[in-house]
């Protein structure tokens, strides 16, 4: 049970950032997970009044900020423009609309969750973190840190000429995933870059990048080879929804097909 | 804590605590067509608007929507009738108990999406469970209100033209 | 011209039974519920909404051991917190024990209850009752409450469970009302063995013998409202219960035996109710907010969450059943062999019961085998308590039998739906396992002919490899369940004629939200030749309503309704005999034509309005009649499913495309109802056969206690749903009404399964079918 004895709403960042210093102090995304939990909150920081909920879009980046609602990802036409219909794909499974109207992207990557699509689409972008203590760090650092008392304050991905893909596989259409993959291709330095991203194996989303030069006229035989390769440098795990071996043989299948509907594209 | 905010277009004040869940206030303010059907954000029967959007309002903390504007059925009775009497010529209520929320997000669909196909409506009402229905009745009823609401709309463009 | 009169008048008594559905006016018409408006609205009328607010707040701490006795319970410091009215243990409750399962007395299921008891049997159990004035109080002295527990072993695999050296229920006080072969001692719920012809004879001489197992899961029904009931003391310091239940009466039973009180110092009042399927047919919630009400004297309620909903309830007995299914090379069936072992976990509640359907529901489907032998043994284990589902047993024996026989016409190369017309069973034929009853009215011929129809099956059988991947299959199912129990349930009906004319049809029957209030409505305006609008009905309360044993066991239309129509053809007659007093005549010259009462002899009348008014002036008796009904026979509904399935060859990925099905509930009383029944009940079964587990760890903890867990279908996982009625007549029923509401979960099950065979050539035996069970099968070929 969470029991809270404060409630504030922001006035400004810095507000939020050291009401967030006592030990008991939380900050609120859209109340989905923080509710389920057993804590004693003494104040619990509101970040709605700190226009934390608009996506902008810039020359070189598309911010999104903490307080924006996945369902705002959904719909998201810069995004949909830069990188095609996965952001979409990647959160439309997520429970329904009104779930979907009030968790925010703040709450999904700053839980770094193990089931969680908005990280295991993101974390394959070219994606930085906007803290407010800790500057601007990439999302495949923050993953791996531990939850400190810092405050995120955006999310902000690069455009770039990158090719991305987004497939789940689930139970029920609107359960967690069984397994979540997204794969991204572009040129990085000059190089043919593949980054594979696999959620919900049940651990949190992991990275893989490779510099892969894999023609578009590739056989189905090497595709399959590649796709196997990404796949078993993955970790996974058993739980109620599917073996380990059974995870790994869909991340397999669904990086293989993610790859061959890019190529696809490229031809 | 005292909030302020805005309850089917009339303005309200609550004493709350700072942990109170929107759902809870609401039906101590009287609403109790607002249900709770898992507390896990899973079920759909809380849905309320705010500001105008389908939220849940199991999980919302009441403390947040002060100086925002709330609606339940209630607050939408005549559409809700409206629609609720093609909910019943299917017999589409059955138990009735998860229509408020449902009825609160078909009328939101009909706000957001125009004339939305079979995929699109229930895509927009996945977050809705029903036990008793199978949904395949809602659907109907869904469509022949739409189909309703055009002939109505129709007529009214003739009255308008030849008037 | 008068004897032409006379014959209509000897039509019109006759009506009921008897009339021609070509001919109904009100009954198998559309009609919407006489309650949508208030729920289409979201008026107060459940439970929770009329709670008083000064109702104390109840809650149940629960044993995190699945197996335990208390050593001690210390509630000190519990008991100081500001707010706490009540803090009950075992040492406060009776050490009477008594079953929660609303059955007719005596029950079936044993009496191995106590409210609270010193020994835990699954985690969840219930180890001390808080009651206090907020929600907060309670939560904070529920934390503050020490038990100490000496743990026990627990028996958790419900194959050893039978004869096991650790005892659920070792107690002296524990009994068996019924004999049902039920042995404490062996930790054995249940146990008994039928058979007709000599099947080891049969199956010896038989060509081909499928021989295998089935096992089906524990199920939640899921219904949108949890379990929920609120308590008070009234003038006359009777226990007053407002409870979502499906069976007031046995409740009231229930908890006179638990709190040990006399039964006529309880009243239990049914309002609305948000959904049953069989939850609701067991006491689940009422004991605690009644005990803390008669201990303390003030209001209470509880309100079961969701988590409360799914970890401590009665869900579907888990069984597994051993198939033994003979036949010659023609595919002539010619004898079946079941043994079904029932999980009834902690507590016996419908085990005995439940069990003897997945036998005697699913054999009879067969009309030709010469043999049969059905045994069974229902254990106790440290799990949940199961209980009441739609289908009750049917829907699990069902998934066995159809599946071997599916598995039978692989075998023998015969498209499963021709070995079914083969060998299904027809209108006139004698079911020995169905207790000898003959299928009187019986149109699963045609439902099945339909129902392929509808699918294109002859098209589409067995595949079709869409060449991206992917495959589709088409399987098919057979179902029936019965209408009420034969020689035991029981259905009253009182109807009063007010002032203005206006009818009280006042019913013990428990609308849940099926519409019964509405159908029984139907009945009775269609009986007495008026309007819907004339007629009110309310909801059940045991203290004016007629006596009913509640909705259960698919009974309603059957059961009560019968006593609807004998009730209207009573009342009929005494208008006739105030009007013809009120006339002057004899009632012998008079007509009631459902709007007045006419003198054939002399064409004088008195409006059905005046005779109302008149009742309420010095009148010596009431104008009302009241009469019951309870059938000698349980009369089969009979059904067919066809499921088409995509499955995705890599990865077994199953996409639900359609599903088609056709029943015989006989006449339809409601079309509209009626589908809506079925629609909802097939989505239940889809979410049996896909996806719906209930899975415990390697210590009996419940992992599947939320929604996000225990997923039942969205509206995207439900594929389309088309359903058909092909009437068949049943001549004991209503109009020629058979039951609705169980039958319709029985096919997706064992239709699924059989078009995920016919797609990919895997046997899933086990559910829910899983796409990674799909996937393995694929793989071990």
């Amino acid at each position: 049970m969470l029991t809270i004895s404060n409630y504030v709403k922001a006035k400004t960042p810095e507000e939020a950032y050291e009401l967030n210093q006592a030990r008991s102090s939380r900050v609120m995304g859209g109340m989905m997970w923080m509710r389920l939990g057993n804590a004693r909150v003494k104040t619990v920081i509101d970040l709605s009044e700190l226009g934390l909920d608009q996506i902008e879009e810039s020359d070189n980046v598309i911010k999104i900020g903490a307080m924006c609602t996945l369902r705002q990802l959904e719909e998201c036409e810069a995004l949909k423009e830069m990188y095609g219909d996965g952001i979409a794909e990647s959160v439309r499974h997520i429970v329904g609309v009104q779930f979907r109207n009030q968790a925010t992207v703040g709450g999904s990557i700053y839980g770094r969750f193990g089931f969680s699509d908005v990280l295991t689409a993101f974390l394959a972008l070219d994606t930085f973190v906007e803290l407010y203590d800790g500057g601007t760090i990439r999302l495949s650092e923050f993953v791996n840190r531990k939850p400190d008392k810092d405050i995120l304050l955006s999310l902000i991905v690069r455009k770039s000429k990158r090719k991305f893909r987004y497939e789940s596989i689930r139970q029920t259409k609107t359960d967690f995933p069984v397994i979540a993959c997204s794969v991204v291709t572009g040129m990085v330095h000059g190089k043919e870059t593949w980054y594979f991203c696999v959620g919900a194996r049940p651990m949190k989303a992991a990275l893989l990048e490779k510099q892969w030069e894999i023609p578009k006229d590739v056989s189905e035989e090497m595709l399959a080879e590649y796709a196997r390769q990404a796949a078993s440098e993955f970790t996974y795990g058993t739980n109620m929804r599917g073996s380990a071996e059974y995870r790994r043989h869909l991340a397999e299948v669904l990086i293989r097909r993610e790859m061959s509907s890019i190529l696809a594209e490229g031809r | 804590m005292e909030i302020q905010f805005i309850l089917n277009q009339k303005q309200v004040t609550a004493e709350i605590g700072a942990d109170a869940v929107l759902l809870n206030v609401l039906r101590d303010l009287g609403c109790k067509s607002v249900k709770c059907g898992c507390e896990t954000t899973n079920c759909g029967l809380c849905t309320v608007w705010i500001d105008g959007k389908s939220r849940l309002s199991c999980s919302v903390l009441a403390a947040s929507i002060a100086g925002h504007e709330v609606t339940t059925l209630e607050g939408v009775a005549e559409e809700a009738e409206e629609f609720g009497s093609f909910l019943a010529g299917e017999g589409a209520e059955q138990c009735g108990f998860c229509s408020p929320g449902f009825i609160m997000n078909v009328l939101a669909m009909f706000r957001e999406l125009d004339s939305p196909g079979i995929d699109e409506i229930k895509e927009y009402l996945a977050g809705n469970l029903c036990r008793c229905t199978g949904y395949m009745g809602q659907l109907r009823a869904i469509q022949k209100y739409m189909q309703a609401k055009k002939t109505q709309k129709m007529a009214q463009r003739r009255g308008e033209a030849t008037a | 011209m008068m004897a032409a009169a006379m014959t209509e008048k000897m039509d019109k008594k006759q009506a009921g039974t008897v009339k021609n559905p070509g001919k109904l006016r009100v009954v198998n018409q559309p009609v919407s519920k006489v309650d949508a408006p208030a729920l289409v609205t979201g008026k107060a009328v459940y439970t929770n909404d009329l709670a008083p607010s000064d109702c104390l707040i109840v809650k149940v701490l629960r044993s995190p051991h699945a197996h335990a006795l208390i050593k001690d319970i210390n509630i000190t410091r519990a008991e100081a917190v500001p707010g706490i009215e009540c803090i009950l243990t075992y040492k406060d409750c009776p050490d009477k024990r008594f079953t929660m399962a609303g059955q007719t007395y005596p029950e079936p299921s044993p009496y191995d209850r106590l409210i609270l008891d010193q020994r835990v049997r699954f985690v969840g159990d219930a180890a001390a009752i808080v009651a206090g004035t907020s929600e907060e109080a309670v939560k904070k002295a529920m934390k503050l409450i020490k038990v100490k527990y000496e743990v026990l072993e627990p028996v958790l695999d419900f194959h050893t469970a039978k004869d096991n050296p650790i005892l659920v229920h070792p107690e002296e006080n524990w009994k068996s009302l019924c004999p049902v072969g039920a042995d404490n001692k062996r930790n054995l719920c249940a146990h008994e063995m039928s058979e007709s012809g000599n099947i080891e004879e049969v199956l010896a001489s038989c060509d081909y013998v499928i021989d295998r197992v089935y096992h089906t899961k524990a199920n939640q029904q899921a219904m949108m409202e949890t379990f929920r009931t609120y308590t008070y003391l009234d003038t006359y310091g009777r226990l007053n219960v407002v409870s979502s239940t499906q069976v007031p009466f046995h409740v009231r039973r229930i908890l006179a035996n638990a709190l040990d009180i006399p039964k006529h110092k309880v009243r239990v009042v049914k309002p609305r109710i948000g959904g049953g399927f069989g939850a609701k047919q067991t006491s689940v919630s009422e004991v605690y907010p009644s005990i803390v009400t008669w201990k303390t004297g003030k209001p209470a309620k509880i309100i079961y969450t969701r988590e409360e909903s799914l970890i401590a309830s009665s869900p579907r007995h888990e069984m597994e059943m051993h198939v033994r299914l003979g036949a010659d090379k023609e595919g002539n069936i010619r004898g079946i062999d079941l043994y079904t072992l029932s999980n009834t976990g902690a507590f016996g509640e419908h085990g005995p019961t439940t069990v003897g359907l997945s036998g005697h529901k699913s054999i009879p489907l067969y009309g030709k085998a010469e043999a049969f032998r059905f045994t069974y043994d229902v254990v106790y284990t440290n799990v949940m308590s199961a209980g009441a589902y739609r289908g009750y047993g049917a829907t699990q024996g069902i998934f066995a039998i159809e599946s071997a026989v599916n598995e039978l016409a692989q075998v023998l190369g015969m498209d499963p739906a021709v070995l079914r017309e083969k060998n299904m069973v027809r209108e006139g034929q004698v079911m020995p396992a169905y207790y000898g009853e003959t299928a009187r009215s019986c149109a699963l011929d045609r439902c099945l002919k339909r129902a392929k129809e509808m699918i294109g099956w002859d098209g589409k059988y067995p595949r079709r490899d869409m060449g991206n991947g992917k495959v589709r299959g088409v399987g098919v199912a057979m179902a029936m369940q019965g209408s009420g129990i034969s020689g035991v349930d029981t259905g009253s009906v009182a109807i009063k004629v007010n002032d203005d004319g206006f009818y009280s049809l006042m019913i013990g029957a428990t609308d849940m939200g099926t519409g019964c209030d509405t159908i029984l409505s139907q009945m009775a305006a269609e009986c007495l030749d008026c309007e819907l609008e004339d007629i009110i009905v309310s909801g059940v309360d045991t203290d004016t309503s007629p006596y009913d044993c509640g909705s259960y066991a698919s009974s309603t239309t059957y059961v009560t309704g019968m006593a609807v129509v004998k009730t209207c053809e009573t009342l009929r007659a005494k208008i006739c005999e105030r009007g013809a007093e009120y006339l002057g005549c004899s009632s012998d010259d008079v007509e009631f034509d459902g709007q007045k009462v006419t003198n054939l002899k002399t064409g004088d009348s008195i409006s059905r309005k005046e005779i109302g008014n008149r009742v309420m002036c010095s009148s010596n008796a009431p104008l009302s009649a009241n009469e019951a009904f309870s059938s000698p026979t349980s009369p089969p509904p009979f059904m067919a499913g066809i499921a088409e399935v995509e499955i995705d060859k890599e990865t077994g990925v199953i996409e639900l495309i359609d599903y088609a099905a056709v029943v015989d509930c006989g006449t339809v009383v409601n079309p509209n109802l009626a589908r809506i029944q079925t629609e909802g009940g097939i989505a239940q079964g889809i979410g049996m056969a896909l996806y719906e587990d209930v899975v415990y760890n390697a210590k009996g903890k419940n992992y599947s206690n939320s929604f996000m867990q225990y997923k039942i279908p969205s509206r995207l996982d439900v594929g389309n749903i088309r359903v058909e009625f092909e009437s068949s007549y049943e001549p004991t029923g209503p109009f020629g009404a058979k039951s609705i509401g169980e039958i319709v979960i029985n096919t997706p099950s064992p239709a699924i399964s059989n078009a995920i065979q016919n797609a990919v050539g895997v046997i899933i035996r086990e559910l829910p079918m899983t796409a990674e069970k799909v996937y393995r099968g694929m793989q071990g070929k």
